[in-house]
């Protein structure tokens, strides 16, 4: 994966490709940058969950009949007052008003469909963009919002 | 290749399988894939299986992991078992009230009182 040194940036872009060892760096990267700036645990573990569910989101539904090894990009930007996150895969997007309710009572036993919904209760803004292939998510840091 | 070391430690007290997780971050989809395997396993062995998933130790738990509760949550329903959750840290409880889930599945603060739970 590009960019070696992200661990210690405020700002990068990352680009994994679906397995773990990509995936840690990322979010070790991101999570060692609220470190520096003093986020909480509660951030820390939004922040985190967030970014777990949009990467899995982007390999899975995204990056659906693409080889494994094709990378999404991660762009991350740290400051005292906010956390920026956009994740962009190369499938032809989604409408987000397609994802059905999975707190609805006919959909509650399915065992996927939650991770959109966990992002948006864990984020303050979330966007979709370029058809559905780009999510831009915002964190504004608790004691400041 | 994925490990083939359990990721789940097992006890079974009283007709009740109890299982904690190896790992703090439920995170990977091949872990959480044979997290299900193995307790799929383990429930398909009993009559009527008594489970107690405790979440001692983990700190992150991905909608994956939530996947995988629910199909296990499915499987003993159909085996005529019982399901109890116990020792879920505050922010991770809070995914289960999220996602509603803190209403499909029993959940209990400490594993004593889950296991007291169960019916006969």
């Amino acid at each position: 994966m590009s960019q070696p040194n992200a661990g210690n940036a405020d700002h990068a872009v990352l680009t994994p490709a679906n397995n773990r060892a990509d995936i840690n760096v990322v979010e070790e990267a991101v999570l060692k940058a609220l470190d520096r700036h003093g986020y909480p645990e509660a951030s820390r573990f939004a922040v985190r969950l967030a970014l777990e569910e949009a990467l899995v989101n982007a390999f899975m539904h995204g990056h659906r009949g693409l080889p494994e090894s094709e990378t999404v990009e991660v762009e991350f930007s740290v400051s005292p007052a906010q956390v920026v996150l956009t994740v962009t895969d190369k499938g032809p997007g989604f409408s987000p008003e397609s994802v059905p309710d999975p707190t609805a009572s006919e959909n509650i036993e399915l065992p996927s469909g939650r991770g959109l919904m966990l992002i948006r209760s864990f984020m303050t803004e979330v966007r979709h963009e370029q058809g559905g292939n780009r999510l831009v998510m915002r964190y504004e840091r608790p004691d400041q919002a | 290749m994925r490990t083939s070391e359990s990721r789940l430690k097992v006890k079974k007290d009283g007709g009740v399988i109890e299982v904690q997780f190896r790992d703090r971050n439920i995170l990977d989809e091949a872990n959480i894939q044979q997290i299900g395997e193995e307790i799929k396993t383990l429930i398909d062995s009993e009559q009527k299986p008594k489970l107690l998933i405790n979440f001692t130790d983990v700190d992150h738990l991905s909608s994956a992991a939530l996947g995988t509760l629910i199909t296990v949550n499915n499987r003993l329903r159909s085996l005529q078992g019982q399901l109890r959750l116990s020792n879920i840290d505050p922010q991770i409880y809070q995914v289960f009230v999220i996602t509603k889930l803190n209403k499909l599945f029993e959940i209990h603060e400490t594993a004593d009182k889950a296991r007291a739970s169960f019916k006969p």
